[in-house]
Order: structure tokens, then C-alpha cells, then sequence
């Protein structure tokens, strides 16, 4: 397994810059995931470090030693595509087989039947083997393609999206399994995704990519914890992070069309910014210090999502379980004062 | 409010879009489509049919008016379509009454008053047919494959403009160029060689090859072959291994075109070929006997020319089927 | 007004059920969501009623109305599509006002509805762009307003939040919700994401192989599933299911742990158990566990431990290959390997019967 270095990696399609000036470092053994929506350049940094594209400039290290110049056969690399991966005129079986028989590796049979047969134990499709893959499910498919990468053993397995063409419910089993097999296995990953929820519950760092640039690397708690940037913080957070204008005057914040104030938390707090609140951080408490109206009520289950209506602006709640409350009620709430994320105009992290 | 409907039985019309839905009726509604479709195969049919019967006739049924539907069948368009014959004197004609081991073509052409004096040339120009239509399909599909290939996966300077340019070369009607190039044939010493039609067939398929080829190829994600790069295989051989058995149906739908096109075509096989290289189509009308156009002959050696073409569209016919729906539906 | 009725509705393409005969009753102004994995026979369903595809057998009635043999623009219904079918050489305006001028309807009236749909879902400002320049959500907006401008008796959609980046999906859900309780309009809608069917339904009809699963709003399809099925599919993750032992008030789970059965199901699990020796599967959601270190009936090894943003989910295994989810505050981390003593809560354990898989009701609360 290899720990891969991105120095200042820029590509161009034309007139895009899909990638400007990337910088990334991936450890050994670490599950490392790109996370960012459609188009922010995730699956071209993949492609990159696969060598099925070439940077216009910067560098790209595997274990300290440059691969620019290798084919994608010479960077020992595995490649799980969101779909597409599996040859439909073969069986399972060949399928696993097939990176093994490439020339470049010869591979006695033996050595690849044991291969093949670890593989489709580990993921669960011993029982698949001899079947052609376009008589699979979809789950199944991708459990294929993730053995194809297995048992390349390569330096680095390189997943572009592979649970997104799923079932919720499918990538949610796959989710779990996914993790597991590399903690086990100790590879090397790098996972693309535009959800945060996968990006989450996968991760040991993530890197959120917009429009080509990375706008934050960090764990998990940290992306979520401490959002360097307005967009980072609305990506990640089901439902989504409240933000509001705020403006400063006479000691304290005040959130345009509001009756909401806050106290100013720091001498350095500009005179505009943004606030953020995320939904479990407004609290529906019977001694709350503000007032407002249920605009809209989701029930969810475990939780139910609550708008209240303050003003002009809407804010969401979560509230554990099911709620009593009904469209057009009163509500009282707080806002958790130490969990308050201050941005400034441009959408950077104040505090 | 409106007056409620009652479902009629076989009046309901079906507006699913659905390509595997059922109508309201499924009994009735497939026979009546058998029934429409085998009255259509029968109108398509009657030409060939009377093709086929035409060439068993004899010369006064072939031409009869009103014609003939009943008949005696004889092989006389195949024997005049096979030999080579001279006119007999009276006295020769006697001379060959008498004798017993005439064969049966031997008689046949004796009636007209003649004798056999060798195989005609038709058979020779079939074989030619059947060469430079199979190289020329050949070839150009071969080389029509690895374009598509490059233009469809390879960012080819100018590639919008080339692959116009290609197209546009479809939109020229053959009998235009006819003349130039017969002209720059005879000047090269092409005119009536295998080699020069062969060339000449195969860049006429070639741009109808690339186009019908790269849209198949198009299909094929290109997942594929890169998955095959970064497992360690070469370009070539992701090529043959994966594109090729994918791109099976394209091929056999363009070999079959391509084949088509060069065994029917006729414009340049009369300008350019005499005695070497003729071929079948322009020689078939020529059939000419005693007195006019031996027309079961024509009839007998279209027949002979249709066949190789039939069997060969038969062969590959489950790939055409399969080549011809391939990109109108898709599985979401 | 707008009820809708399937009696017996069923769907059969070749001998292969898409939809077995199915009973459904929507109320006026009910948003009712059809929800099940991909082949169930949902969108089938959703088609039959709008008329894009004939029923096998089976009546359909709009405010008791037969409208099973009617042609789908004589239904006044309106359909919303995934891909949002918009018509890509039109304008948004002319996209809204293309079913009104189908309808012949006269230009000032044509004008003066656009400008309200438009308005009601805040698009004015597109109005004269073409589908190809707008994003997905704006451009689900406009398939919205076109749906909404003809006032139909009641709208369908077909999983109309598909196509779109999950930051619109919860906009647009909440923007739909709203909609509808403002227009009190009756919804047909269709998807295969429960989060999407809990937020958003009045009643989910749950379906799953061409068979309806259970009918009933969010609370009680979420907290009272009538099968394995509802149990697993309801909810992110869905029900832990686990088999165990029951004798004497008592089920054994694997790995040693064990739950107080309540009173209530006593008699019931008695009953209905008799058949299967005492196997029974027990069910309960992440959120019913409890950390009880001193004297917790349950007992796991941490698996692995998830952050979900404001929780954390711990995947816990009782015994080998078997790994429940526990859903925890942030605040405590849980090293893999660790062990972990919890219990359920009472309130929130289910059963099911191992082989019918039907849920297992407590006494006196019917079948």
C-alpha cells in the first residue's frame, strides 16, 4: 500500500479549469474521500491520479516517487467506476479474473483461481461465480467491480462514486461493508462521492473540492465541527445548516428580517456576516429566549424536522421523536450560544 | 359531469410507451398483426417470386401477355445463361438430330438451332463478384473499425471537420465521378484489374463504414477499456478483447450494407471493367440471344446473383436485428 | 374534490405481475406517497391512475367517476416526471402555458394563470429562459407550475425530486409540502426514498414485489410495521431484526444478551409462537438503545463507530456475523472492540413471527 502526494495539480478541458492548483496528501492505509457536487473535479482528480488523464502542471508522487510519466497499467492502481465496470459477455468469475490475465502481470491460474475465490468470500458472492454479470442486481454489480479491484492488490484502489447508482437502502448496507473491508484489508483509498453522509461515516479525512479548488481537508469532526467555508458547511448536515445575514449594531447581532438577537461573541466580528446554526442546535424549549410560528412540520421518524417562522426568516429544528406541536402553533426555542458558526461576507470562517 | 365510458373490448387505445406493453386484448391484437404482416411480406415477395418463377420458364411463357402463372418449368434460362453457343447450318442441325448422346443442354439449345461451344462468362463474373465484393466489405470495414475507434475515442485534431468531410462523401452519387475516374484508371493502368475495383469499392463503403461503426462504438462506455488500462492491458488489447466482442452487432449490420452496396452496385462496374474484371450486375441485362434479350436467362442469372447476398443477410441475422434497434432502446 | 378509488386494480405484462389486484382509497386532498424499492410496481401503479397505461383488470375511479378506460386528458389529472419532460425548445412561459392553450382556453386567461403559478413558485424571474439554461431545480419548478396551472382534480408524480443534487431535494421537498398544504390539492407521489415518503406523506402505501406492504401515515408504519419488509425499509438505518429464543417472559438474543418481554405482548407471543418453539425475531430501531454499564440486560463488541454529523451510529455485534445499530450522542466515543452493555427500550421492542413475518401485536390491538 502507498501513500499518495498531489502537488499543485492543475488540468484543463478547453476552456475549463477543472482542477486548479490541488494539493493533497493521502496516507498510507487511510480511507481518504473527495467530496464536493456535480462538476467540482473529484472524478478528475481521480482520473489524474489513475493516469486515464494527464495534469497540465504540478506533480504526483506515490510513495515519494513520481508517477507522471507511467501508464495507467504502470501505476498498479484499481479503478471502481460508478458503473459500466463489468464486461456483460463474461461471467463473474472471468470478470475477477480478467486484471489478473492482463499481460503485464501473468499471473499463473492457480494463483488467480485463489485470488478470485478470497475475493468472492470476502464480498459475499461465492455463490455468484458462475453466473454472466448482466443477470445481476445492481448491489451485486458493484460488489463484482469492488472484488475486481480486490484482487488486483493493488498500491491504491480509486472508487469514483460506486454506491451512488444504488438503492438507498442498498448503499447503506454496501456503505458499512465498504468500511469495514478496508479497515480489514488496511488499503489504501480514495473515494469519491458527492454525499456527505458517505463521505461521514467512510472517511478518516475528507477533502471538499468545489469548482476545482479544495476548500477544506480534514476528519469528519473537523469538516463538520469547524466548516472552513459557508458551501462546506451547507454541503455537509442533513437537513442543511441555517444561514442567515447578520448585521452588528449597538453590541450585538441582530439576523436581518428578524426579531432574533445574539450577543456579540468576539471583539473581532465584523460589522456583516453570515451565521450558522445547524437544525439540532436550534432547540424547542418551553423557556426559550425567542418566539415563533411552526411553518412546516416532517416527520421522520427517529426525529421530525420542524420550520419555525421568525419574521420573515425560516429556521429548521430537529426535535427528537415525534412532535407535538401543529401547523401554526407557538413555539419558544434557543439557539446553542457555543455551537454558533460565524462566517464573514465572503463565506470564510471567522472564530 | 361527463358521461362515464365503458371499455370497449379491442377499443381501447394503449398510450403507454412502454415497448414491452400488453393491449387490451392480446390474442386478438396479435393476430391481426400476423395477418398484416404476412400481406405485407407477400407484396414484398411477388417480385422475387415471379424472379424466381420467370427463370424456369421457357422463352414464349417468359414473354407471354397476359403472363403466365402456370407453366412448364424448364432449364433453359440457366442453360443459355451458362454456355457459350454458335448458330447451327440446316445441315448441322439435321446432322446433330441424329445423334443419341446429346445431353439435355445439348438439346435444349439444339431446339433454337444451335450447339454448345463452351462455358460462358457468367460464372467467371459471379467469382469476380463474389472477390471484389468481399475484399471490398472486407476492407472497409476493417479499416472503417479502427477509424471509428480513433474518432471516437481519441481527441482527433479537427475531428468535427474530418468526419463531415467523410459524410460528405456519401452524398456524392457514384455515376458523377464515373468518367474522371475511368479517365485516371486507364492512365494508371487500373481500368479493368480486381485490385482497381476493389480500391475503388472500398473507399465508397469506407465512409458509410466509419459513421454506422462509430455510433455503435460510441455505445460502448468507455468505462470499459479504461478499466482494462489501469488492470495492466494495452489499448490494442483492450480493443480486442473488449470493444470488438461488444461492437459484434455493428459489425455484422455494417458488413452487411457495405456487402450489399458493392455487390449491387453497377454505375462503376460498367465504365470500369471489359473482361478482367466484370462483374455480375453489368453483364446480367446483356444476356442476348437469337432475336432479342433471352429474358428467363436474365431472370436465371438475377437469381443466381441473389443468393450469396440472402445467404449471407440470413446468417447474420441476429445481429442485424439486434444492430438495427441497438441504439433506439436502452435500458434507463 | 377529488377522491380516488382502485378496486382490484392489477397489472400483468405477459404472465409477470407488475402489480397484484390492489384496493386503495385516496381522500380529497390526501398527499398520499407510494413508496417501495425499484420494480416494486409503484410507478405502474401511479400510471394506471393518470391512463399512460391500461389496467389488467380492475376499476378506477376519479370522484366516483369510471376513468379506467379513459384517455389520460380526459381524467383531469396532471403528472410531474422525474426528468421533468420539459419541452426543451419552448421557454418556461410557454412550457406553463402549453396544457392551457391545449385546452383552447383564451389569451388573457392563459397570461393571468401563468403569472399566478409563477408567482406561487417564485420562478417569475425565468420565465423567458429555456429549460437547457436553467438548473434542476428551477427546471422541476417549472415542470411544478405546469402541472399546476391547469388546476386539475389532482396531481401525480413520479418521483419528481430524482434528478436532482441533494441540497435541492430538501428545498424542493419542503417547497412541495408546502404547496400542497396550501392548495389542498389531492397527490399521487412516488419514490423509492423513505426519508422523502415519511416527510411528506399523510399516508405511505409501502410496496414491495407487485404487493402492498402496509398502508398507514409515517407514525405508524415507523413505529408499528406490519411486516420484516416495513420494518427494514422504514427508517435510515432500518429496524435492527434479530432472532432469539422466547420462554417464560424472557428472549434470549445470541451473544448472552437478554430482553424482559412486556406484559402486554405476553399472551400474544405465547399464541403465536407456538408453531415455531419459541423462535421469535425481535425488532427495535437505533434509537431504542440505552447505555446501561452497571446492570444493562444487553451486551455487544463495538464494530465500528459512525459519525453522522449531530449523532453518532455505533455498529454493534452481539455475536458473530450478527450487528445491530445503536444510535448515540456525539459526546462519547466508542473504540472499536470495546464492550458495551445497554438496554432496550420497553416501549419501542417489536416482534415478528420468523416464518409468516408479519408483525406479532401486542394484546387487544387487533389483527
Amino acid at each position: 500500500m502507498s501513500d499518495i502526494r498531489l502537488e499543485n495539480i492543475t488540468k484543463r478541458f478547453k476552456q475549463v479549469t477543472a482542477l486548479d492548483d490541488i494539493s493533497l496528501h493521502v496516507n498510507d492505509q487511510e480511507f481518504f474521500v473527495l467530496l464536493g457536487p456535480t462538476g467540482a473535479g473529484k472524478t478528475t482528480t481521480l482520473r489524474v491520479i489513475a493516469g486515464l488523464e494527464k495534469q497540465d502542471e504540478g506533480h504526483i508522487f506515490f510513495d515519494d516517487m513520481p508517477v507522471d510519466t507511467l501508464q495507467p497499467a504502470d501505476r498498479d492502481t484499481a479503478f471502481v467506476f460508478q458503473q459500466y465496470s463489468l464486461y456483460p459477455n463474461m461471467s463473474v468469475y472471468d470478470n475477477l479474473a480478467f486484471p489478473l490475465r492482463s499481460p503485464l502481470r501473468k499471473t499463473p491460474e492457480n494463483i488467480i483461481k485463489q485470488r478470485v475465490t478470497e475475493a468472492a468470500e470476502k464480498l459475499r458472492i461465492s455463490h455468484l461465480l458462475e453466473r454472466k454479470t448482466a443477470r445481476l442486481s445492481g448491489g451485486e454489480m458493484q460488489r463484482v467491480s469492488i472484488g475486481r479491484a480486490i484482487v488486483r492488490q493493488p498500491r491504491v484502489f480509486l472508487m469514483d462514486e460506486p454506491l451512488s447508482n444504488l438503492d438507498a437502502k442498498l448503499r447503506e448496507s454496501l456503505r458499512v461493508e465498504l468500511k469495514h473491508l478496508q479497515k480489514t484489508q488496511g488499503s489504501t483509498s480514495i473515494f469519491v462521492t458527492h454525499d456527505q453522509i458517505e463521505a461521514l461515516t467512510m472517511a478518516d479525512r475528507i477533502a471538499v473540492l468545489n469548482e476545482g479548488k479544495i476548500l477544506q481537508m480534514g476528519t469528519p469532526h473537523d469538516i463538520y465541527d469547524r466548516p472552513a467555508t459557508t458551501f462546506v458547511a451547507t454541503l455537509v448536515g442533513t437537513p442543511r445548516i441555517n444561514l442567515f445575514n447578520v448585521q452588528r449594531n449597538n453590541g450585538s447581532l441582530h439576523i436581518t428580517s428578524s426579531p432574533l438577537h445574539l450577543p456579540v461573541p468576539a471583539a473581532s466580528i465584523p460589522e456583516q456576516l453570515l451565521l450558522g446554526v445547524r437544525p439540532e442546535d436550534v432547540r424547542i424549549e418551553g423557556d426559550g429566549s425567542f418566539d415563533g410560528t411552526v411553518a412546516l412540520i416532517e416527520p421522520l421518524g427517529v426525529e421530525t424536522i420542524v420550520h419555525i417562522k421568525c419574521g420573515d426568516q425560516t429556521l429548521l429544528s430537529v426535535v427528537p421523536g415525534a412532535a407535538s406541536h401543529r401547523l401554526g402553533d407557538a413555539v419558544r426555542f434557543n439557539l446553542a450560544r457555543e455551537r454558533l458558526h460565524y462566517f464573514d461576507v465572503g463565506g470564510s470562517r471567522l472564530i | 359531469m361527463a358521461a362515464t365510458s365503458q371499455p370497449q373490448p379491442g377499443y381501447y387505445v394503449n398510450y403507454s410507451t412502454r415497448v414491452d406493453k400488453v393491449g387490451l386484448r392480446p390474442r386478438i391484437n396479435t393476430a391481426i398483426r400476423a395477418i398484416i404482416a404476412v400481406i405485407i411480406t407477400i407484396i414484398v415477395l411477388i417480385p422475387v417470386v415471379w424472379l424466381g418463377m420467370t427463370a424456369f420458364k421457357s422463352r414464349p411463357d417468359a414473354v407471354a401477355s397476359p403472363p403466365r402463372v402456370f407453366f412448364e418449368p424448364t432449364i433453359e434460362g440457366f442453360v443459355f445463361l451458362l454456355t457459350d453457343r454458335r448458330q447451327l447450318s440446316e445441315s448441322e442441325i439435321a446432322e446433330y438430330r441424329e445423334r443419341t448422346d446429346l445431353s439435355l443442354p445439348d438439346q435444349i439449345v439444339l431446339e433454337r438451332g444451335q450447339a454448345i461451344i463452351g462455358q460462358s462468362d457468367f460464372g467467371r463474373q459471379l467469382l469476380n463478384s463474389l472477390i471484389i465484393a468481399g475484399a471490398s466489405t472486407f476492407f472497409s470495414v476493417f479499416f472503417g473499425l479502427l477509424s471509428a475507434y480513433a474518432f471516437s475515442r481519441f481527441d482527433v485534431p479537427g475531428k468535427d471537420d474530418l468526419l463531415f468531410f467523410i459524410l460528405s462523401q456519401r452524398m456524392l452519387p457514384a455515376v458523377v465521378v464515373s468518367i474522371p475516374v475511368f479517365l485516371m484508371y486507364r492512365e494508371v493502368g487500373l481500368h479493368d484489374t480486381h485490385f482497381g475495383m476493389i480500391l475503388l469499392y472500398t473507399s465508397f463503403n469506407l465512409s458509410f463504414s466509419v459513421w454506422l461503426l462509430k455510433g455503435f462504438i460510441d455505445e460502448i462506455p468507455r468505462e470499459y477499456e479504461e478499466a482494462a488500462l489501469v488492470d495492466g492491458y494495452t489499448r490494442l488489447q483492450a480493443f480486442r478483447k473488449i470493444v470488438l466482442p461488444q461492437a459484434v452487432t455493428g459489425i455484422a449490420a455494417t458488413t452487411v450494407f457495405a456487402l450489399i452496396f458493392s455487390w449491387n452496385e453497377y454505375a462503376f462496374a460498367l465504365f470500369l471493367t471489359s473482361n478482367v474484371a466484370r462483374t455480375a450486375p453489368p453483364s446480367i441485362p446483356t444476356r442476348l440471344g437469337t432475336g432479342g434479350i433471352e429474358w428467363a436467362a436474365v431472370a436465371a442469372g438475377s437469381l443466381a446473383f441473389l443468393i450469396p447476398v440472402v445467404i449471407v443477410t440470413f446468417a447474420l441475422r441476429k445481429h442485424l436485428l439486434r444492430g438495427v434497434t441497438f441504439g433506439a432502446i436502452r435500458k434507463g | 374534490m377529488a377522491t380516488i378509488e382502485l378496486r382490484q386494480v392489477e397489472k400483468k405484462f405477459g404472465e409477470a405481475h407488475a402489480v397484484k389486484p390492489l384496493d386503495m382509497t385516496i381522500k380529497d386532498g390526501e398527499f398520499i406517497v407510494l413508496l417501495g424499492p425499484s420494480g416494486c410496481g409503484k410507478t405502474t401503479t401511479l400510471r394506471m391512475i393518470s391512463g399512460l397505461e391500461a389496467v389488467t383488470s380492475g376499476n378506477i375511479f376519479l370522484n366516483g367517476r369510471d376513468v379506467t378506460w379513459l384517455h389520460p386528458s380526459e381524467r383531469d389529472i396532471a403528472f410531474v416526471f422525474q426528468f421533468f419532460a420539459l419541452y426543451s425548445h419552448m421557454t418556461a412561459r410557454e412550457n406553463i402555458a402549453f396544457p392551457l392553450q391545449a385546452q383552447g382556453e383564451n389569451k388573457a386567461e392563459i397570461t393571468r394563470r401563468v403569472a399566478e403559478v409563477s408567482n406561487m413558485l417564485k420562478i417569475e424571474h425565468i420565465l423567458n429562459q429555456r429549460p437547457g439554461s436553467l438548473s434542476g431545480g428551477d427546471q422541476q419548478r417549472v415542470a411544478l407550475a405546469r402541472a399546476l396551472v391547469r388546476k386539475p382534480a389532482a396531481f401525480l408524480m413520479d418521483e419528481p425530486l430524482g434528478a436532482l443534487d441533494a441540497e435541492f431535494r430538501e428545498t424542493m421537498r419542503a417547497e412541495i409540502k408546502q404547496l400542497h398544504l396550501r392548495q389542498h390539492a389531492t397527490t399521487v407521489y412516488v419514490t423509492h426514498d423513505q426519508i422523502e415518503a415519511m416527510a411528506m406523506g399523510d399516508r405511505i402505501v409501502i410496496m414491495s414485489n407487485a404487493v402492498v406492504q402496509q398502508i398507514g401515515t409515517p407514525a405508524e408504519v415507523y413505529h408499528d410495521p406490519a411486516n420484516l419488509f416495513v420494518a427494514r425499509f422504514i427508517g435510515s438505518p432500518g429496524m435492527n431484526l434479530v432472532k432469539g429464543q422466547y420462554a417464560n417472559g424472557i428472549v434470549n438474543l445470541p451473544g448472552g444478551s437478554k430482553i424482559d418481554v412486556p406484559t402486554l405482548y405476553r399472551q400474544r407471543l405465547e399464541n403465536a409462537l407456538k408453531d415455531t418453539n419459541g423462535e421469535v425475531i425481535v425488532g427495535f430501531r437505533p434509537e431504542a438503545l440505552r447505555a446501561n454499564a452497571e446492570n444493562g440486560s444487553c451486551n455487544a463488541k463495538v464494530y465500528a463507530d459512525d459519525l453522522h454529523g449531530g449523532f453518532s451510529m455505533l455498529h454493534l455485534e452481539l455475536a458473530d456475523g450478527i450487528i445491530v445499530h445503536g444510535r448515540m450522542g456525539r459526546d462519547v466515543s466508542y473504540p472499536i472492540g470495546t464492550h458495551f452493555i445497554f438496554d432496550i427500550e420497553p416501549s419501542m421492542i417489536r416482534f415478528f413471527h420468523p416464518k409468516t413475518e408479519m408483525a406479532i401485536h401486542a394484546n387487544g390491538s387487533g389483527q
